[in-house]
């Protein structure tokens, strides 16, 4: 009698284990199918300014004129990948240190008080829409700007401050993980040698946790480069290379919120805009890349 | 737990079929691939009679200078017509001549021809239904301390010749050119017949897109010159003269002042029942001579002269 | 410079650091509160948008962050518990995991301007869904997707191991355990983290600029069949949220108080968001207490 009834008890068990791995395996290969049809896609619309309307690759990545529109229409996108690359690398500069400090202090100055108030700041923070960021930055910032420094207020310096706000929750969430799950008896050893709180984290802590916190510092720069309403608000959009930190230029993402809506799809000047998001994607694998090769050798 | 999730995925099959049966129902002329089934056939006899009851839906993109005044135009027209619902977007004037050229939207709003953003093929499948007229001024910050540019003047600003307002007469401040993207129909409109030439995207100017954020820089910026369609000014700005002409309503319908731009509505072929309805509306004299005018528009009939899209003038 | 000195410089930056930090985002929330909350009236959360006279109101836009977000959460949450589940319990340690993993990651850092304008090119133009709450509940859905991932495997991972060895040494198949005994554990972390996703979904905007659209149709409350066009339930319709809302106001404001519209807007918005991070925070906390209390 055993046998039957076991065989009974089972049958509905494996219908539901199998019901199970179907449903949660459709909704991973949903997943990537959307990653590669969001490449897929992507790509063929940046890649058709090559290969349908003949535009040199590398005369787009180190052109320094960007006049879809002049006679003869020319596409350099070298203004927009600099400007790109000067406002998150600054705001990450920024925003390092200050994410740093605010995580040292939530960890080892006043957890208490840190974790009770520090860290919901830094949450609400985060959660602030890019909008509002944007609205403030030409707000506040860009006036501030104009009548500080000698310039005209928007620009690199404008875009990297308002991006550095976005990003410190990034970094900040990052380190605070990293230096939590530091071996207390690390810190406790150094303590025991004489060395003062400020000595432990300069020459232990902070050597140690450095892996985690530039996987934190990259992930942000990687946040700012992909920012686009808030920055394009602040920057000017001009399609040069700036002169100073307080003049008008442009990002990637700026360039295209500013000029998708004007240009017809399947035009050659839309087009360009889709190889400047085909760029900006191709970024994003590389700052994927760059954690974890980071993440691997911090294993190490 | 297993019920919530059974409810959850019911719940996602309902939005599933209601989707099916949306894109068949065709509610948002969008979802169908030809315009003309834009309005159900179940509808109005011929479209004369006033009182005929018209139902469906449009959807009207494009340029973002036409959008106030088609959505207050679309407003009065859904009071009139309960059963007729017109959806009006921006976009940008590109984006409504792609759209409408592939049938994703009944009526393509443009500041510019489409000869001028579209392939000569696509452009000629379009119908152009030029609805209003637009005038367009220099404008400065309200320091600047000039009232009046010259063409060769206005050139010489946005080549980047002259780069203090001192040398034109003005204050001692630096020139702060905010213009527009160079794929910006206000921009082609104001090269094309303020400039006479395009001009380049020099180093250290401004560029925005839209007329909002143009007319807060310039106002806020000391020695800011941009362009904004009449419809925006306001006292935050000081408005230049062109040539010694004032941009008012009645310079550009006499053809004195000659930086305006028609506005277009595009459809694809013939329009549509419904879509003829609603042109016909816009060009009535209902809107015409009440909300265009308060928008700051100019009546395409009130135009004396008219103008092609080579820009011959006739009178 | 003794160590001592050192010690205590390097405590007074990093406290008035921390303490510039609150600053910042105390200065933030008071200058939208205190520009946007005098506006915000029940006849400005209500009314519809006027293009340029006075008076216009947010009443629809906000009803469409709602229902978006509503949509988005009905589609992000089965397939996100399903794909974390999946890769927390189900997926082998191997190469192939990995890649997914990879993916996962890629996707969750993709710049929301992308998912947009991939949005634009399949969802709008490509099946024709044109301007629509579903277009832009489907590119939402895009972004959502890896955050509802890692919040799952992050709650899996907190249950404890002695938990699920025991329900499956008493004969429950993995699914039922999953569901029967992992998941309620795992629930106040995956709810927190889902709703703090769901208060940065409701902030998006760069991601529907292109698919929800920029306009809303004229909504007429009291019709609720979802096909009608006029209906507020209607899921085909272009759908104006409140962020997207802000962002076309502060651009091409053409009504005399667009300033104030703006401001209110920015309000509201920003105290939808602290609602949320509050409401996660407590929730959090009321859960824990009930599954944990000494019972």
């Amino acid at each position: 009698m055993a046998q039957p009834l076991e065989k009974q008890q089972a049958k509905p068990h494996l219908a539901e284990e199998w019901v199970g791995r179907i449903y949660t395996l459709l909704c991973i290969a949903f997943l990537i199918l959307t990653i590669v049809s969001i490449v897929y896609f992507v790509a063929s619309k940046g890649l058709s300014t090559f290969f349908v309307n003949h535009v040199n690759v590398i005369d787009l990545l180190t052109g320094l004129k960007w006049a879809p529109d002049g006679e003869p229409a020319v596409f350099g996108a070298l203004p927009f990948i600099f400007g790109s690359f000067s406002t998150s690398l600054l705001a990450a500069a920024i925003a390092a240190p200050l994410g740093f400090c605010a995580s040292v202090f939530m960890v080892e100055i006043a957890p208490g008080f840190g974790r009770k108030y520090l860290q919901p700041v830094i949450e609400l923070l985060a959660g602030i829409p890019s909008v509002v960021y944007g609205f403030v930055g030409l707000s506040v910032v860009v006036p501030f700007f104009r009548d500080v420094f000698p310039g005209q207020g928007v620009g690199i310096a404008a875009g990297a401050v308002v991006l550095s706000i976005m990003i410190l929750p990034t970094i900040t969430t990052i380190a605070t993980d990293a230096l939590a799950a530091l071996p207390k008896g690390l810190k406790e050893g150094s303590f025991a040698l004489g060395a003062t709180r400020w000595q432990t984290i300069y020459r232990i802590v902070l050597p140690t946790t450095l892996p985690a916190l530039m996987t934190g510092i990259v992930l942000g720069i990687a946040r700012a480069f992909g920012e686009a309403l808030a920055v394009q608000m602040v920057i000017g959009n001009a399609p040069h290379i700036p002169r100073s930190l307080f003049e008008s230029a442009s990002t990637l993402t700026s360039a295209i919120t500013l000029s998708m809506g004007n240009t017809a799809m399947g035009s050659v000047a839309n087009n360009a805009l889709w190889s400047l998001a085909l760029i900006l994607m191709m970024m994003t694998f590389v700052f994927v890349f760059i954690v974890r090769w980071l993440e691997r050798r911090s294993k190490l | 737990m297993k019920k919530t999730a059974l409810l959850l995925m019911v719940m996602v099959l309902t939005v599933v079929l209601a989707a099916c049966g949306q894109n068949n129902n065709n509610s948002g002329g969008a979802s169908s691939p030809a315009p003309e089934s834009s309005a159900p056939a179940s509808t109005t006899p011929a479209s004369e009679s006033p009182a005929a009851e018209l139902s469906g839906s449009l959807l009207a993109t494009g340029s973002s200078a036409l959008l106030p005044l088609v959505e207050q135009a679309s407003k009065k027209f859904m009071d009139g017509n309960k059963g007729v619902s017109i959806q009006v977007q921006a976009g940008g004037s590109g984006t409504g001549l792609t759209q409408v050229s592939e049938g994703q939207s009944d009526i393509g709003n443009s500041d510019v021809f489409a000869e001028e953003k579209l392939d000569a093929d696509k452009a000629a499948e379009l119908v152009d239904h030029q609805v209003a007229v637009v005038g367009m001024a220099a404008v400065v910050h309200p320091e600047v301390g000039v009232d009046n540019l010259t063409k060769q003047q206005l050139v010489d600003i946005f080549t980047g010749k002259v780069t203090n307002w001192k040398d034109l007469g003005g204050s001692d401040q630096k020139i702060q050119i905010i213009n527009r993207p160079s794929s910006s129909g206000t921009r082609a409109t104001f090269e094309k017949y303020a400039l006479g030439q395009k001009s380049e995207d020099l180093q250290g100017s401004i560029q925005e897109d839209s007329s909002g954020t143009v007319r807060k820089l310039v106002g806020e910026t000391p020695g800011a010159i941009g362009y904004l369609a009449l419809s925006y000014l306001d006292e935050s700005i000081k408005v230049l003269k062109y040539e010694g002409v004032e941009a008012t309503v009645d310079n550009v319908a006499n053809g004195t002042y000659p930086v305006w731009a028609y506005e277009h509505m595009y459809t694809k072929g013939e329009p549509s029942e419904l879509a003829k309805a609603f042109l016909d509306f816009m060009l009535s004299d209902e809107i015409q001579n009440a909300d265009v005018v308060e928008l700051g528009y100019i009546p395409a009939s009130q135009m004396q002269v008219k103008r092609d899209v080579n820009g011959t003038i006739t009178k | 410079m003794s160590a001592k000195t050192a010690n205590k410089i390097a405590t007074g930056v990093i406290v008035s650091v921390a303490g510039l930090i609150v600053l910042v985002l105390a200065g933030l929330l008071g200058f939208i509160l205190v520009r946007g909350l005098g506006h915000i009236s029940f006849d400005f959360l209500t009314s519809a948008p006027e293009t340029i006279r006075r008076g216009g109101g947010i009443g629809p836009q906000l009803f469409n962050s709602v229902f978006l977000l509503v949509l988005t959460m009905i589609i992000t949450i089965p397939l996100g518990l399903g794909a974390g589940i999946y890769m927390s319990e189900y997926a082998p340690a191997n190469k192939v995991t990995n890649s997914i993993r990879l993916v996962v990651e890629v996707l969750s850092s993709v710049p929301s301007i992308i998912v947009g304008l991939f949005g634009l090119l399949v969802l709008v133009n490509l099946f024709g869904f044109g301007f629509s709450l579903f277009a832009g509940a489907l590119a939402l859905t895009v972004f959502n997707l890896p955050l509802m991932v890692r919040i799952t495997e992050q709650g899996l991972r907190g249950v404890p191991r002695e938990q699920k060895e025991a329900s499956l040494a008493l004969g429950l198949s993995k699914w039922k355990t999953i569901t029967s005994v992992m998941l309620p554990i795992a629930m106040p972390v995956i709810l927190t983290g889902t709703i703090l996703a769901a208060g940065r979904v409701f902030g998006e905007a760069a991601a529907l600029l292109f698919t929800a659209g920029m306009s809303s149709p004229r909504l007429d409350f009291t019709d609720w069949n979802p096909f009608s066009p006029f209906s507020p339930l209607n899921p085909f319709r272009p759908a104006e949220t409140l962020a997207v809302h802000i962002w076309k106001i502060n651009s091409e404001g053409l009504a005399p108080d667009a300033k104030e519209i703006a401001a209110g807007a920015s309000a509201v918005l920003v105290i939808a968001v602290l609602l949320f991070n509050f409401g996660a925070r407590w929730l959090g906390r009321y859960l824990h207490r009930k599954f944990t209390a000494i019972k």
